[in-house]
């Protein structure tokens, strides 16, 4: 077992020193000039001699092969660099906004799987009744509805039947329970539903692949009840893929929830993405490029272990 | 059928206006205010953006400022007792104030003003000097005593006191900056009425009184806290309480939400805005090296009938041509309506504008609008000059450009109209025309025009000290370029204030640089 | 994205030797549903010149916020646009751009896919590392850095580079798929007997292995179509898809759209309902072939 974890995150480093050389030079290729957007986006007379001075503090006179050394010597320090922008360190621009983003996703999770798992069983339960259908048609409509939209409507609902809607700026869950949970509860509401479909759709096709195997038609045939059956036998089978399914998108979300702070004002990652991509704020962009890969990366590798610890058949060596 | 309701914004001004001077300054509070964006940099010197101007600059002072609203504007000595211009525009004297000190308790001399200036002037290496260029007609600051300060200049600027009142010229501690002249980008210390607390990034900036400001009795706040928030964050946040205004500008719409949600603790301030959208042709482009074809595309643009519509959605509604309505020196009347697009008949100016192009060869005309990628007013802005110009046939590709791409656009020369805009803190001629000059003379036109006329009238114009004479240089100017028409405004923009009633003693300057001072706004509580 | 996921066989209740038409109706109800508003949305497109009242970038003062009426059926918006006539045309942006960029990211993808598997080696490893490193990352950043890289280059009125970034994340997807198919078609008898023959690599490629992935092939283009739906409507939300006064639905409800809330409620709610019936019925009508063509398909 711990060999295997070893020999995993071994295999992790290559792939991200793929995306951090990628990203590198990808991003040095993107038109448009981040100094020139600092100094005049505000209709400031600045002439070109500030504009070379500033890039000259910002070391981007370098040659682009320097530029890359010193990138690259940097990341085996974990040091990200500073934002061209704010000229902090991207790590602690991060580390600002990281806490949101990372728990409107848990939520989410949590939201989706609570609906999930006892609708997806339903379905299989149900095959073929209204039941299914119904709640199946639920599920590819939340596929369909854009999050930014619901959202949209989630505010407007709050607006109209409440007249309230949730404080803007980030409180800790820990300074303030209430305020933290009032505001983040409707965007993870909004990513959660679309969320809940995938992994609704998942669970139920898992169940009716998992309930056709012998060892169920065995424990039928011994007459054992059937709704032991799907608890005892099915659903813990069928969690495997369901796990999964959860895990990649709850690595999605990290980086994905770029419309959804947007409509719902929040401070996380996926606005500094959208401020950063806008200005061209080349190192912070890289920065979060490295983070979502990440994030992916060790996402993947825990639900891999957890599909060992759950699935006695597997033995990881 | 429900129609955009809008509210008498007028009354409200009246109401609150007339309030404040009836009522005596109260002592104590705090101030929450909301800020729609980040500073870059916290070094004034460097910075751009009101984002800093309004958390930062209230730390500190500068030799002069601004004060009343903008119907009744002036500069007064700020840090400085008293400022003198020479008859001939040789020299400013300062006196400086006897009792105006740093947060660290040390003593403002006319050593700090020098090394400020210096800095702005002649920035050290590794400092950014954003406004360099506007004191390059300065010979040398000179520091006779403790608290005097002469400003010697290589030739006369007309605009030289405009630029002394800069809010960006803060003034910083000598021994500081000798020991690190990037000391102002990591620190703050200032003269200004309140010392800072904290930034937190993202999040919110605070600061508290300073006792040892040098006025008396000011500044009546105990502080204030200012809340960094998206710009749509800024209705639900003052409805709800968590701050009480939003010093840069908001939406007519906006402002209709605030004042249905706020009810009676609205106070709306309306005004104009020292910024225009404005829209420039690629003279190096064919057929826009043609004056007709220019001239009809201005002249097609329905300004007087859209300003009051768009008024009510958007930020854009004066119509005026290259200076403020309402500024001196500004054409305006029958003079502004003879200019080609300016004219209220849009009738005839459209018959006008087609047989224009009809002449120049190009009927059916096909043109490519680089605009940029913000909501407000560029893209109302957009939306409006197309439609237009689909009025006497013109076709028009739209592309919005965020603003690292339309700045590129703009360098590149790849376009065939862009919208584009003027922004400054105060009126000023000599800034609002450096945008129509030729390519030679200023970095930041766009049009690639080769009339070198305008640039005579703006040397001209900007070495200009006798007021009358100088308004006749810059009338001509602005005559000559809307004939010519490299460049055109498309509408001037309003600036709409509403903040809770209890805040008084703000003053509307029709720009969101300047009256950032907080020092004579209190809190009715 | 537009999951797929395993489904029903319903193939033991398809009467043998009818119409396929018919027997996809009787086995594949809700896909036929799908297909009717698919089929509703080309109308639309096609036609919208004649069945959109108005010039969707018609700006009309006189009419500005307006609700629903008999002269402006969904209302106006807040340059007095009529919202249905945006929508009509919305149907044009968005199969132009949905189809278009769905077209060439399964295309790539396919090439891509049918290409690692069918050389393996070095080859198919190069590129099943690429793909992994592609899926890594959220559909919506890769888009957006390609955005940010490419800028805008519009041809023919279509931002091209926009088709470039919503095909893109779509590639590594399809990859994954041709590559497992091909890889069991790259087996059989008939492959060997062309390789046999001295045919070229690209021959084989092109005439035995791409025909044999038509199904997987379709079966994804309608899925990727609803979700280039779905995230062009979200980028030209974000300001970075389709630009005004151009008649799309995301950009419909984007910038200071949100202004006006509660001022003027249809213009949220129209272009959603359009965007998620859209996506709906290409999901439904995707997810219906796979049922139908190909039960065994994992995605």
């Amino acid at each position: 077992m711990l060999g295997y974890i070893v020999r995993r995150l071994l295999m992790v480093i290559p792939t991200l020193i793929g995306v951090a050389v990628a990203v590198f030079f990808l991003i040095r290729v993107m038109p448009g000039d981040p100094v020139v957007v600092k100094l005049r986006a505000d209709g400031a007379a600045v002439t070109e001699e500030t504009i070379q001075a500033e890039r000259k503090r910002l070391g981007l006179d370098k040659p682009l092969m320097v530029q890359f050394t010193d990138y690259m010597i940097g990341l085996t320090r974990l040091d990200l660099g500073k934002s061209l922008w704010t000229g902090e360190s991207v790590a602690n621009e991060i580390a600002i906004r990281f806490p949101v983003t990372l728990q409107v996703a848990i939520m989410a999770t949590l939201i989706a799987v609570l609906i999930a798992v006892p609708l997806g069983t339903l379905c299989a339960v149900y095959r073929d009744t209204w039941i299914d259908n119904l709640i199946r048609v639920l599920a590819v409509s939340g596929l369909a509805i854009p999050g930014f939209w619901l959202g949209m409507l989630i505010i407007l609902a709050l607006l109209y039947f409440f007249n309230w809607l949730p404080k803007i700026g980030y409180v800790s869950i820990f300074e303030d329970p209430v305020a933290n949970l009032s505001a983040l509860f409707w965007p993870a509401l909004s990513v959660g539903y679309r969320y809940a479909a995938v992994v609704t759709r998942m669970m139920r096709s898992a169940l009716l692949e998992v309930m056709r195997e012998d060892y169920i038609r065995t424990a039928r045939a011994k007459g054992v009840y059937e709704s032991l059956v799907t608890r005892r036998h099915g659903l813990r089978n069928a969690l495997l893929p369901v796990v999964t399914v959860v895990g990649l998108e709850f690595a999605f979300l990290i980086g994905g929830l770029v419309v959804t702070e947007q409509v719902f004002n929040l401070n996380g990652i996926g606005k500094l993405f959208v401020d950063a991509t806008a200005r061209g704020d080349f190192t912070l962009i890289q920065g979060l490029v490295l983070l979502i890969a990440t994030v992916f990366v060790v996402v993947n590798l825990l639900v891999d272990l957890l599909y060992a610890a759950l699935d006695p058949r597997i033995r990881l060596t | 059928m429900k129609k955009l309701t809008l509210l008498s914004a007028t009354a409200l001004v009246a109401l609150g206006g007339g309030l404040a001077e009836a009522q005596t300054p109260k002592k104590g509070g705090t101030l929450n205010f909301a800020v729609v964006a980040e500073p870059p940099t916290i070094d004034c010197h460097a910075v751009t953006t009101f984002a800093f101007a309004h958390p930062g600059l209230p730390h500190y002072s500068k030799l002069l400022k601004w004060k009343g609203d903008y119907k009744n504007l002036k500069i007064v000595p700020d840090a400085a007792e008293s400022f003198e211009q020479a008859p001939d525009g040789m020299t400013y004297t300062f006196k400086l104030r006897q009792n105006v000190k740093f947060h660290d308790g040390a003593p403002m001399t006319s050593e700090d003003v020098k090394a400020s200036y210096d800095r702005i002037i002649n920035p050290p290496e590794g400092v950014v000097s954003a406004r360099r260029s506007l004191y390059a007609d300065i010979k040398s600051v000179e520091t006779p005593d403790a608290h005097t300060v002469v400003f010697r200049m290589k030739q006369p600027n007309a605009s030289m006191l405009t630029h002394f009142a800069s809010p960006w010229n803060c003034i910083y501690r000598a021994a500081k900056l000798k020991e690190d002249p990037q000391f102002p980008a990591k620190t703050i210390l200032g003269t200004g009425a309140y010392e800072f607390v904290e930034y937190v990034k993202g999040s919110h900036w605070t600061a508290k009184r300073f006792d040892g400001y040098f006025l008396p009795d000011r500044p009546y706040l105990d502080g204030y806290k200012a809340f960094f928030v998206k710009s749509n964050a800024v209705v639900t946040g003052m409805i709800g309480g968590q701050f009480d205004g939003e010093f840069r500008g908001r939406t007519p719409t906006e402002r209709d939400q605030l004042v249905a949600g706020m009810k009676e603790n609205a106070t709306v301030v309306d005004g104009p805005w020292v910024t225009n959208l404005m829209f420039t042709f690629n003279t190096q482009k064919k057929p826009f090296d043609d004056v007709r074809v220019r001239q009809a595309l201005t002249l097609a643009i329905d300004r007087w009938g859209g300003a009051p519509a768009l008024s009510k959605i958007s930020m854009l509604r004066d119509v005026s041509g290259l200076l403020r309505p309402g500024y001196e020196y500004a054409l305006a009347g029958a003079e502004l309506e003879a200019l080609p697009g300016f004219s209220k008949d849009i009738a005839k100016s459209r018959e006008r504008a087609k047989q224009l192009l009809k002449e120049a060869g190009v009927p059916n005309l096909k043109v490519k609008l680089v605009n940029r990628n913000v909501a407000e007013p560029y893209t109302p802005g957009g939306i409006f000059l197309i439609d237009q110009w689909r009025r006497i046939g013109v076709e028009v590709e739209h592309t919005q450009l965020e603003t690292k791409l339309f700045f590129d656009a703009m360098k590149e020369g790849n376009f065939d109209v862009l919208v584009e805009f003027i922004s400054d803190f105060a009126d000023d001629p000599s800034a609002q025309f450096d945008k129509f000059l030729t390519k030679e003379k200023s970095s930041q036109a766009a049009s690639g025009h080769n009339d070198k006329k305008l640039d005579e009238l703006f040397d001209k114009q900007a070495r200009e000290i006798d007021p009358v004479k100088r308004k006749a240089l810059v009338n001509e100017f602005e005559r000559h370029a809307l004939t010519q028409v490299y460049s055109a405004p498309l509408l001037w923009w309003q600036r709409i204030i509403v903040h809770h009633k209890k805040i008084k003693g703000w003053e509307h300057q029709a720009n969101h640089f300047t009256a950032t001072d907080l020092v004579d706004v209190w809190l009715d509580q | 994205m537009a999951d797929v996921t395993a489904g029903d066989a319903f193939a033991d209740k398809i009467p043998k030797r009818t119409n396929p038409i018919v027997k996809f109706i009787v086995a594949q109800p809700l896909g036929f549903v799908g297909f009717l508003i698919v089929l509703l949305y080309f109308v639309l497109a096609v036609g919208a010149q004649w069945i959109a009242p108005y010039h969707p970038e018609e700006v009309d003062f006189g009419a500005m916020l307006t609700g629903p009426s008999p002269e402006h059926l969904f209302g106006t918006d807040q340059y007095g646009r009529d919202v249905f006539s945006r929508l009509v045309y919305g149907a044009r942006t968005a199969l132009a751009v949905g189809m278009l960029s769905a077209i060439v990211g399964c295309t790539l993808g396919a090439i891509l896919g049918a290409t690692s598997g069918y050389f393996g080696g070095i080859i198919d490893n190069v590129i099943q590392r690429l793909v992994d490193i592609m899926l890594s990352f959220p559909i919506i950043v890769l888009a957006m850095v390609v955005v940010a890289v490419l800028g805008r280059n519009m041809i023919a009125g279509i931002d091209a580079n926009l088709i470039v970034a919503i095909a893109l994340p779509m590639v590594p997807k399809m990859a994954r798929i041709a590559r497992s198919s091909t890889l069991s078609i790259a087996q059989m008898p008939f492959i060997d007997a062309a390789r046999a023959a001295g045919y070229s690599h690209a021959r084989i490629v092109l005439r035995h292995i791409l025909p044999n992935i038509v199904a997987p092939y379709l079966i994804m283009l309608t899925a990727f179509i609803a979700q280039a739906i779905l995230l062009e409507a979200s980028l030209s939300f974000l300001g970075l898809g389709v630009t005004e006064p151009t008649a799309a639905w995301g950009l419909m409800l984007s910038g200071s759209s949100a202004d006006f809330y509660q001022a003027a409620p249809w213009m949220i709610l129209f272009p959603g309902l359009a965007i998620t019936l859209a996506v709906f019925a290409f999901n439904l009508l995707g997810d219906s072939l796979r049922d139908w063509l190909d039960p065994k398909m994992k995605v």
